[in-house]
């Protein structure tokens, strides 16, 4: 009678026929009667004061219904922290239209309501313009004397401050036995999803507004609305079925939100803005930043001091953190420790959480920094690490809930082939190629947040699950499926998961690699309450079958609760529904975990990560030819989209190493690259052979299912494990990104 | 909005009467970087002529000299793909195929790759100084990101580099553009289309306003035997040369009877040198005579913060090229590195 589980098995997503016919809507793609067509314009210097801005003869063009500017804009609310959202850094948020102060090249400055966009468009370029310009500085190198300590804000609880130093760092440094030091820089890196950034706005009446948005979180814009705009949350409900492509660009509403609902509520009419691709240049990026390590270690491999310190750019307005320099003592137990973060303020607007913001920058020169003491230690890197192996949490003193990261070094290497190497840089060749082998590894958080799911059966025997979290591509819309359907004993096609609308029970931001680990306990939770309830009904039915059973007795399989001892007893869920009148049963609940325990263990996801390179020797052009990440994120829900998330991660850290940057022009402050023609990413004929393993790993802390998260842990090791396999062929340490290939020359 | 004439002509007549001699009307024939040009505000137009539906000038024809005559509004992807070109110039099918995408080859025009105008960023953003876009403005490059620049035969006013892989096989294999214009035909040799930047980076090449391409003649010559494309750059593909090379040999008795080598990515047009050409005339093809002709090509040669890799890259990127040149059926798709 048991059915096979739905857990473990690769389904293909639920939507991804819609997605690639094209009937999948996004948010810039919702048609509304008499929509309006918002452009933004945004300031073409860096820094200063707007002192005219004319919109005169751009008003008189046809079809023009309005022009926003600071001198016309509605009033908003007073107070910064009606602004801030779930992902805001500590300090101001950015208003957009507050002043005519002008704080970053590119700021929007002006919002040109129209019936049409273009015409929209062409309004915004007879706008006439004057302003003061004031000395800037966009340069992170030529600021570092200005970095300072970040503020504490909220944002700390998830993204805390570096621990403390451990022991005496600088006199174990110079007493070990080898020591290993750099610098690593890298640039600014811009999200560039497919999707455009487009809101929406669906006026629906007095201060009511029905608004589809490009969000990683419904609730995080619904609340960000309401206050802003000072409405009830009842009257804004924000949806987001399909997000095409976020990698954290979605965490935090942006200013298309803020000018579309202004516009909406301001003129009483549906109105869209939809960013182009140059204005998504505008908002966020991983900031540039620089990195200084010094790590010693024993005769025996032991790292016994290890010194990081990050530096990065942040804006004048808030002080963006990410965690750069915390994960290398969560590895390697040195007892001494030496671990500092700072920032410094330029003038461009605050950097924003890009796929493994921190993890991937310091994992970066952490792992180069590991592979250069196991040269000078003379001991193979994959060693050095087994040397270093620690079943805690060093930098806390905690246990790890689970840690199967050995068997991800083993299960790797050998699917690799590690062994073949020779580990004399420059000795293996192919043709007139040299051949690399790298090696590096991945940690990332295993977090989850509180999350309220719906269920609700109806008399046909299916269920609806309900859930305000956003699907950014992931799969989560196939996975809480599966989830839902093994814990309700039904099949897939039995259940229907609803979600990415502000009006479904509450979930967090997607983002940070915890959605699974904190949107699927409540799944589980609501199904399992769901089941209690059809249970206690069940008991009560006439001919009181179940009338002497507890719960743990019986089992749900196929619309019947099943004796599990007995399997010839059981009731039929129809029987149920017949004896309630045929009225839906629903149940809805919190999840969340124990504040009590949950503290009490270290938790991570990690990986390794093995990469071979060939260079060409004389013209330093380099092929990432294979790699192999193998991953411990505890019990895998569907192996398919997992599998895409590891791959689609382990492209980017090619991309990131190899060919990714903002190329920022100091002289004028701005990013002359904002087109995917010149942001280069890799294209098909730079992803050779890439291979995922999952290890086993069972964790029965982080919550119910054991699940822990696959969004970030892809990119986190790739970086250093290529930087490391050119050290290999080439001999030559490149420590910034990325790396060019005439740095080889 | 910012309005313009727009007209379809039926033939070349038609087109330059429609063009008028004036600097205003623009031809749009594939539309790959005319459209950009005109939506980012960089290029203006009172009138866009049309010549899509023109008949002529669209296909490949064998001339009685022995040459081919590529037709101007020939697709770079049909004229790639045809077997003539693939048999008999292979090293232009390589250079075509070496740039944009399949979708870009698809539409853009022999014609039009002539014409297509420089990738340097500060060209493409209306903001910043550009003596190429707005005279007298400055180049923000010189003193800005250069990666990408030119490194021979710049000036101080402009060192932006001309974006095509095919034009540098042409230069390679000496071909001519034909041209009609009010005044009747007249062609130019393909060293002589393309100009330098000197005082006046705004003119891209010798063609006057009001008049056409036609056609570009390939010589009889095609270096069908030693022949190779090598494109360096920072991804496999979709990306413009850093350095790249086209390099045709003629070899009788192991011994380099023609040379033929030009340099893309590295000027305001497709660079040649003939007197590296004649050095390695009745040489033997070796690494020591590939780099003395190497040397002559890049004499002169200026870098900048960032683009001063190119000399030393483009010297290796010749010799290479010598090298699979000997063996072209060694080469890669994308025109990557072999041997």
């Amino acid at each position: 009678m048991t059915k096979l589980p739905q857990i473990g098995k690769p389904i293909s997503r639920l939507e991804g026929r819609l997605k690639v016919t094209g009937s999948a809507k996004y948010a810039g793609e919702y048609e509304a009667e008499d929509l309006l067509y918002g452009y933004v314009v945004n300031s073409t210097i860096t820094k200063g004061k707007i002192t005219v801005i004319d919109t005169t003869e751009a008003k008189t063009l046809e079809g023009v219904i309005e022009i926003f500017t600071h001198e016309n804009k509605p009033s908003t609310a007073w107070f910064d922290f009606q602004y801030a959202d779930m992902d805001a850094p500590p300090g101001t948020v950015f208003k957009p239209l507050k002043d005519n102060d002008i704080k970053y090249n590119g700021q929007p400055i002006a919002l040109v309501v129209a019936a049409t966009f273009e015409m929209a468009r062409y309004a915004a370029t007879k706008i006439k313009l004057a302003y003061t310009e004031e000395k800037f500085e966009t340069n992170l190198q030529s600021n570092l004397h200005k970095a300072r300590d970040t503020k504490k804000g909220l944002a700390s609880m998830l993204k805390p401050p570096p621990p403390k130093p451990t022991g005496d760092f600088e006199e174990a440094y110079q007493n070990s036995f080898v020591q290993s030091s750099g610098e690593f820089k890298h640039g600014t890196e811009h999200h560039n999803p497919m999707e455009m950034f487009a809101t929406t706005v669906i006026y629906e009446g007095k201060d009511q507004l029905k608004i589809y948005d490009k969000t990683q979180g419904t609730i995080n814009s619904q609340m960000y609305v309401a206050n802003v705009f000072g409405l009830k949350m009842k009257n804004v409900q924000v949806i987001a079925p399909f997000v095409g492509g976020a990698f954290g660009s979605g965490l935090r509403p942006q200013y298309q939100l803020f000018m579309a609902v202004m516009a909406s509520l301001k003129l009483k009419r549906n109105v869209r803005v939809t960013l182009d691709r140059a204005q998504m240049y505008t908002f966020g990026h991983r900031p540039p930043t620089v990195q200084f390590t010094k790590f010693g270690a024993e005769k025996n491999g032991k790292v016994n001091a290890i010194y990081h310190k990050a530096i990065g750019e942040t804006s004048q307005f808030e002080d963006y953190v990410e965690i750069v320099v915390n994960w290398a003592n969560m590895l390697y137990p040195a007892e001494n420790t030496l671990l500092e973060h700072q920032v410094v303020p330029l003038d461009v607007y605050s950097p924003l959480d890009m796929r493994a913001p921190g993890g991937s920058t310091g994992m970066h020169a952490i792992e180069i920094t590991m592979d250069d003491l196991a040269y000078k230690l003379n001991i193979d890197p994959l060693e050095l690490r087994l040397i270093n192996y620690s079943e805690k949490d060093k930098s806390s003193d905690k246990e790890y809930s689970s840690k199967e990261l050995r068997n991800c070094y083993l299960e790797g290497a050998k699917k690799f082939g590690w062994s073949n190497r020779n580990p004399e840089p420059r000795s293996m060749k192919r043709g007139n190629k040299l051949v690399g082998y790298g090696m590096a590894t991945g940690i990332w958080d295993a977090n989850r947040l509180l999350a309220r799911v719906q269920a609700i059966m109806t008399s046909d025997g299916k269920v609806a699950i309900k859930s305000a979290v956003t699907d950014i591509g992931t799969g989560t819309q196939t996975i809480m499926t599966q989830i839902a359907a093994d814990e309700l004993g039904l099949r897939l096609e039995d259940i229907t998961f609803l979600y990415a609308d502000s009006k479904m029970p509450f979930a967090p931001i997607q983002g940070g690699s915890f959605t699974t680990a904190t949107v699927g306990p409540a799944v589980k939770a609501a199904c399992k309450a769901l089941n209690e309830k059809l249970f206690r009904k069940a008991k009560h039915l006439k001919n009181a079958v179940l009338s002497e059973m507890k719960f743990e007795d019986v089992i749900f399989s196929e619309g019947f609760i099943i004796v599990k001892n007995n399997p010839e007893t059981k009731i039929s869920i129809a029987e149920i529904f017949a004896a309630n009148g045929g009225k839906e049963i629903k149940t809805t609940n919190t999840s969340m975990p124990n504040p009590l325990r949950y503290g009490k263990k270290a938790r991570a996801v990690h990986s390794a990560v093995f990469v071979e390179v060939e260079v060409d020797e004389e013209l330093g052009i380099i092929e990432v030819k294979r790699a192999v990440t193998a991953v411990a994120a505890g019990k895998i829900i569907n192996p398919k989209t997992a599998e895409s998330q590891i791959l689609g991660g382990m492209i980017w850290g090619i991309s990131k190493t190899l060919h990714e940057e903002t190329i920022t022009d100091h002289n004028f402050g701005k990013y002359m690259n904002p087109n995917l023609a010149e942001y280069h990413i890799p294209v098909h004929a730079d992803i050779q052979d890439l291979n995922v393993i999952f290890v086993e790993e069972n964790d029965t802390f982080v919550n119910d299912l054991g699940v822990k998260g696959v969004g970030e842990i892809g990119v986190v090791g790739m970086p250093p494990a290529i930087a490391n396999a050119i050290f290999h062929a080439t001999g030559k340490r490149i420590n910034d990104l990325p790396i060019h290939f005439d740095k080889l020359l | 909005m910012n309005n313009f004439s727009y007209t379809k002509v039926s033939n070349v007549q038609e087109a330059i009467s429609e063009l008028d001699g004036d600097i205003r009307n623009k031809i749009v024939a594939g539309g790959t970087n005319i459209n950009d040009l005109l939506k980012y505000f960089i290029t203006k137009a009172d009138k866009l002529v049309d010549i899509n539906p023109v008949s002529e000038n669209n296909s490949i024809i064998r001339l009685d000299n022995g040459g081919i005559r590529l037709g101007a509004l020939h697709t770079n992807a049909d004229t790639a793909y045809d077997p003539i070109i693939e048999e008999r110039y292979p090293l232009l099918s390589r250079a075509i195929l070496a740039g944009a995408s399949a979708q870009i080859r698809n539409m853009a025009t022999n014609g039009g790759n002539l014409m297509q105008r420089t990738r340097c960023y500060y060209f493409y953003d209306i903001n910043t100084p550009c003596n190429k876009r707005d005279p007298g403005s400055g180049c923000s490059a010189i003193q800005g990101y250069n990666r990408i620049h030119a490194i021979l035969g710049q000036s101080e006013n402009c060192i932006a580099v001309f974006p095509s892989d095919m034009c540098v096989a042409l230069a390679a294999l000496s071909a001519t553009v034909n041209i009609m214009g009010p005044n009747g035909e007249r062609n130019l040799a393909f060293a002589e289309f393309h100009r330098l930047p000197g005082d006046t980076p705004n003119i891209d090449n010798n063609l006057k306003h009001g008049e056409v391409i036609t056609s570009i003649d390939l010589p009889r010559q095609g270096f069908e035997k030693n022949y190779s494309y090598l494109k360096l750059r920072d991804r496999s593909s979709y990306s413009f040369a850093l350095v790249s090379v086209a390099t045709g040999f003629e070899i009788e008795n192991g011994s380099i009877k023609e040379a033929r080598i030009a340099l893309g990515g590295v000027a305001h047009k497709p660079w040649r040198n003939t007197e590296a050409e004649d050095f390695l005339k009745d040489k033997e093809p070796t690494r020591e005579n590939f780099t003395a002709a190497a040397t002559i090509l890049l004499e002169g040669a200026k870098g900048y913060q960032q683009n001063a890799f190119k000399i030393e890259l483009a010297k290796r990127a010749i010799i290479r090229n010598c090298f699979m040149a000997l063996n072209p059926e060694s080469q890669r798709p994308g025109a990557k590195p072999s041997l």
